[in-house]
């Protein structure tokens, strides 16, 4: 039995929905992401999908199906419906709930039931001749196909369409004078409120303020209104009997599986309409190949997602990048000129080792990598002072604290590193630091202003953020494969910000 | 009638804008623990305290005015905070006054006005009996001249003469609404008449036995009727309703100034009980003109450390008259920072008017306080770490004057330590050859090492202290920088142990 389209037949951790963000989604700008894609979604609460990587190869496999059936546009259609129907039917469920009168919880209870009804109906409608080919989709097709056709399912719809109609046929007028209303079948009296507004017309006072108080529309009913509603019923006794016993009958109408599938599909929808515009700008998207034994991987033409939907937003370029990881190859030392892509890189890094184990497209052409068992970051934190102790020291504590977790399947992300110390210190540092990695045998890319560390070790492998040859104040963005070179044309940068002395002192002067 | 305690003879103006800069003033100084000492819970408090800090005056009369108020203030605490607490719960107890259900109606203005002139004049009186009690315990020029204003304009004839006119405006007009009610109980088609409609007694006889229409007697409550009859009846007594509730504006903005301007000291004396419980010294300093280019202080500390730690924590003594850099190198967590705090502390809180956190302080007042911290990476991801630098140097070199004050920490270690020294070096020697005073804590030793060279005896250098077995003394000595930070005594503080001495500790498993 199809049991849900994020996770196959395996369940996932009973504790899904009160994880907490990840520590390393914040350094990788994934917070943005997350933020981004699950924007005006927060009923579904979509955020513990992307704390929860998938542990095994076939399960990303499953999601990476799924996906490719919603390539097709007219099946993306076609869920968006089921899910637009399936929020009405919440949103009258939800008034339902608020409401304090019980006829008018029973009467939107009723509606929502209708809306549901439609949402179903079309569904399974929709997917009868959609062709789909992923186990996930093929599963909700075999199993809404069952539940449209039971009896239980068939006794709501016609219940609700009978109901609905009775109803529609309820009419009553109310006669309001001093403090009575009298309540009656409506009986074809005449329309007076043009009458009633030219009879006050004249006691208008030329142009004043007007203090005239403003009902606004509510769904909430006043004692009065539902006084007369209660005679209104009196007035349709049988009606409302088969109200109430409708909504007895099927209180728990909703399904627990379709439920569940309408809440899981939305990760895939969600992602999907944020990598679309990207797409449609002509950036890459993949499947990557995905293993839990080689350690051996790629990406090519890949960029940072956070980054690209925010360039995106500012109809900005974006720079793609290649980067790849031979046998004996763990650790990417990425060096270079400031503001020259180098932390964009390892953003990207880290950034597709989790994007792969949720199981979803990752940025670039082709893509090979390694289904770690967790990410760690290490970038720089601003001084504290509630810790009463220094920035080096709590960057060393930070440390320890991955070091001590890591593993050989882990993947190490640091960014600019002790650059509150000394040259001389930095180095050394540098060095114990990317020595206890390199033992640990974690995945690891480490930016760095440090040209001494990307010839360290025989598993590191030397990146560096390019300027244009004929302009070194220029950034490409491009980060490349080569021996570290030292350039950093920090002054080129200062010139360009007005900062160079002559600069200075003259709009000092000024 | 004004309160005139900031100013000899001008209001506070609690809405100014803040200088540029100010918002990483705050966060670099950690204004907002000061603040909050200041505030003691109450968010007006930290308004003012706030906007007074960022907004100092620079010229040495005012800042003595203050201090001389806030002497008196700290001599006399209760009848300060007495007179503060009038004018809090007169401004308070004005808001709870109800304006009634149509604020716009002159009758509801006039009676709402009469109720809000006997709160003031209670309140006035209490302020005149102070006056009466206390003025003669008081010696600065601004309390002195604030209680003869009170006792000249509020003679005991004046409350005579307000306390008749109130009791006459006490009149209430006899206005009588009727309206009928319309579907929903939305109050339709009102009509305005000059009886008071007798509604109870009018009951209608029901035909008894016709189930076809069911009557529901409502509340005879008629709320539009109310509001239309003040718009007939209002016109009248409009016109003094007006002149009444103007006056009463007025009283209330002298309570407000009042309000704010003994905040600022409040603010002060709140600050004052919070540090002496701490044990640490306060001194009021003495301001001197920019030209001097003054700053000598002696057990100066961070009233900020010293409030979160709850001790007295360590102070230093400087001697940087006519020194236009002090340059600040030495030990990881060896006190830089927080000494760099404790400068920029000094500063703002002598140029507010209040103490300083130091057994003594004798400085120039500067035209504008900037702070050039080094930050967490950028999480917009606009720029890199050194780009960002460069272009809040750049902002501050926009609108920093001579006379300036700028406190630099670790400012341009994003980049390796010879490019960031060649570009401290530059804007340095630009921004000292403009009259500007520099603080300046840095690792750059190259920097460091290049501007203790320089023949300059305008340039203080002073070293973070280290005993021989690593231990800091958290003091800073006059002593020319050292090239290493000590990166490694914190390495093996928290590694367990010292570089080279051991394998690093392994991990469980790996």
């Amino acid at each position: 039995m199809f049991h849900s389209i994020l996770f196959g037949d395996t369940p996932p951790a009973a504790d899904l929905d009160s994880r907490p963000e990840p520590p390393f989604f914040h350094d990788l700008n994934l917070d943005q992401v997350t933020a981004w894609v699950t924007a005006g979604l927060g009923d579904y609460r979509l955020e513990p999908f992307f704390y929860t990587p998938l542990a095994a190869p076939g399960e990303i496999s499953y999601r990476h199906e799924v996906f490719g059936d919603l390539a097709g546009e007219a099946l993306l259609e076609r869920v968006r419906a089921f899910a637009a129907g399936m929020r009405r039917v919440r949103e009258e469920l939800a008034t339902a709930r608020k409401l304090h009168y019980p006829r008018q919880r029973q009467r939107w209870f009723l509606e929502s039931a209708a809306t549901y009804c439609d949402a179903v109906t079309g569904l399974a409608a929709d997917l009868r001749g959609a062709a789909i080919t992923s186990r996930g989709f093929l599963g909700i097709r075999e199993y809404l196909a069952g539940y449209v056709a039971s009896d239980g399912f068939a006794t709501l719809t016609a219940e609700t369409t009978g109901l609905r109609a009775d109803l529609a046929g309820v009419c009553y007028s109310m006669h309001i004078k001093g403090n009575r209303i009298r309540v009656r079948k409506y009986e074809g009296e005449d329309d007076y409120s043009e009458e009633v507004l030219a009879v006050f017309e004249k006691f208008r006072q030329g142009t004043v303020k007007d203090y005239r108080v403003r009902y606004p529309a509510t769904q909430d009913m006043n004692h009065v209104e539902a006084g007369v509603l209660n005679l209104v019923a009196k007035l349709y006794p049988d009606e409302f009997a088969a109200l109430d016993r409708y909504c007895e009958r099927h209180a728990g109408y909703l399904d627990d599986t379709i439920a569940r599938f309408d809440r899981e599909i939305q990760f895939y929808l969600a992602y999907l309409a944020h990598i679309r515009p990207l797409q449609a700008a002509g950036l890459p998207f993949c499947f990557p190949r995905v293993s839990a034994r080689s350690r051996q991987i790629r990406a090519e033409a890949t960029f940072d997602l956070a980054l690209a939907l925010k360039l995106a937003r500012d109809g900005e370029a974006v720079v793609t990048n290649d980067f790849h990881l031979g046998e004996g190859e763990r650790v990417l030392v990425v060096t270079g000129p400031n503001q020259g892509g180098k932390t964009t890189l390892a953003r990207t890094f880290g950034q597709l080792h989790h994007l792969a184990r949720l199981g979803c497209p990752v940025p670039g052409r082709g893509a090979a990598l390694y289904l770690c068992d967790e990410v760690y970051t290490h970038f720089e934190k601003e001084e504290d002072l509630a810790t009463l102790s220094g920035k080096l020291h709590d960057d060393l504590v930070r440390f320890r604290d991955i070091l001590d977790r890591a593993t050989a399947s882990s993947v190490i992300v640091m960014n600019e590193i002790f650059t509150s110390t000394t040259l001389d210190d930095a180095v050394f540092l540098g060095r114990e630091m990317l020595a206890k990695i390199a033992r640990i045998g974690a995945l690891c890319v480490c930016v760095t202003f440090l040209d001494e560390l990307a010839s360290l070790d025989p598993a590191c492998v030397s990146m560096v953020a390019t300027v244009a040859p004929d302009n070194p104040a220029v950034r490409t963005y491009l980060v490349v494969r080569k021996p570290a070179d030292g350039l950093a044309y920090a002054a080129a940068l200062a010139a360009r910000y007005g900062l160079g002395y002559d600069q200075l002192k003259g709009r000092l002067a000024s | 009638m004004k309160a005139y305690l900031m100013y000899p003879a001008r209001d506070f103006d609690a809405e100014q804008e803040p200088p540029p800069g100010a918002a990483a003033l705050t966060r670099d100084l950690e204004l907002d623990t000061l603040l909050d000492a200041m505030a003691a819970g109450d968010d007006f408090l930290r308004g003012v305290a706030r906007t007074a800090l960022l907004c100092g005056p620079a010229d040495p009369d005012t800042i003595i005015y203050r201090q001389q108020v806030l002497r008196d203030s700290l001599a006399k605490p209760a009848v300060v905070r007495e007179i503060y607490g009038i004018a809090v719960q007169v401004i308070l107890a004005e808001r709870r006054i109800w304006w009634g259900i149509g604020s716009q109606y002159p009758e509801t203005i006039l009676h709402r006005s009469v109720e809000v002139m006997q709160l003031f004049m209670a309140a006035l009186k209490l302020l005149r009996r102070i006056a009466d009690s206390h003025a003669g315990g008081f010696c600065s020029d601004g309390f002195t001249r604030f209680f003869t204003m009170i006792t000249k304009e509020l003679g005991d004839d004046y409350f005579a003469a307000v306390d008749g006119h109130l009791r006459r405006l006490k009149f209430s007009g006899g206005v009588l609404v009727s309206a009928s009610l319309g579907a929903g109980n939305a109050g339709t088609g009102h009509v305005l008449r000059t009886p008071r409609p007798a509604r109870r007694g009018l009951a209608e006889v029901i035909g008894v036995g016709n189930r076809s229409a069911y009557t529901l007697t409502i509340s005879d409550r008629d709320e539009a009727g109310a509001r239309a009859l003040s718009e007939l009846s209002g016109r009248g007594i409009n016109h003094v309703a007006n002149a009444l509730a103007q006056s009463a504006d007025h009283i209330l903005g002298f309570f407000r100034l009042l309000r704010t301007e003994l905040a600022f000291y409040i603010g002060a004396l709140n600050a004052h009980e919070r540090l002496a419980a701490t044990g640490g010294p306060a001194c009021f300093p003495e301001p001197l003109p920019p030209a001097g280019a003054a700053f000598s202080a002696a057990s100066l500390y961070d009233p900020c450390l010293a409030l979160t730690a709850g001790t007295p924590v360590t102070g230093n003594d400087v001697s940087a008259d006519g020194v236009s850099l002090v340059m600040i190198t030495g030990a990881n967590q060896g006190g830089k920072s927080t000494f760099l705090r404790s400068v920029g502390l000094a500063q703002l809180m002598m140029q507010y008017g209040m103490f300083a956190a130091a057994a003594a302080l004798r400085a120039s007042v500067c035209r504008g306080l900037f702070t050039h911290y080094k930050r967490e990476e950028d999480a917009t991801m606009t720029s890199g770490k050194l780009d960002e630098e460069l272009a809040r140097m750049s902002d501050i070199a926009a609108h920093i004057t001579p006379g300036s004050l700028l406190l630099c920490n670790e400012s341009f270690a994003s980049t390796n330590e010879r490019e960031g020294s060649e570009i401290a070096r530059q804007i340095l020697r630009a921004m000292r050859g403009a009259g500007i005073r520099v603080f300046f804590v840095t690792h750059l030793y190259d920097l460091a090492r290049g501007c203790y060279a320089e023949p300059s005896a305008s340039a203080l250098f002073l070293r973070a202290e280290r005993q021989p077995d690593g231990r800091r003394t958290f003091r800073l000595a006059v002593g020319e920088p050292l090239p290493t930070s000590h990166g490694q005594d914190v390495y093996a503080d928290v590694f367990g142990a010292r570089a080279g001495a051991g394998p690093p500790p392994q991990k469980d498993g790996s």
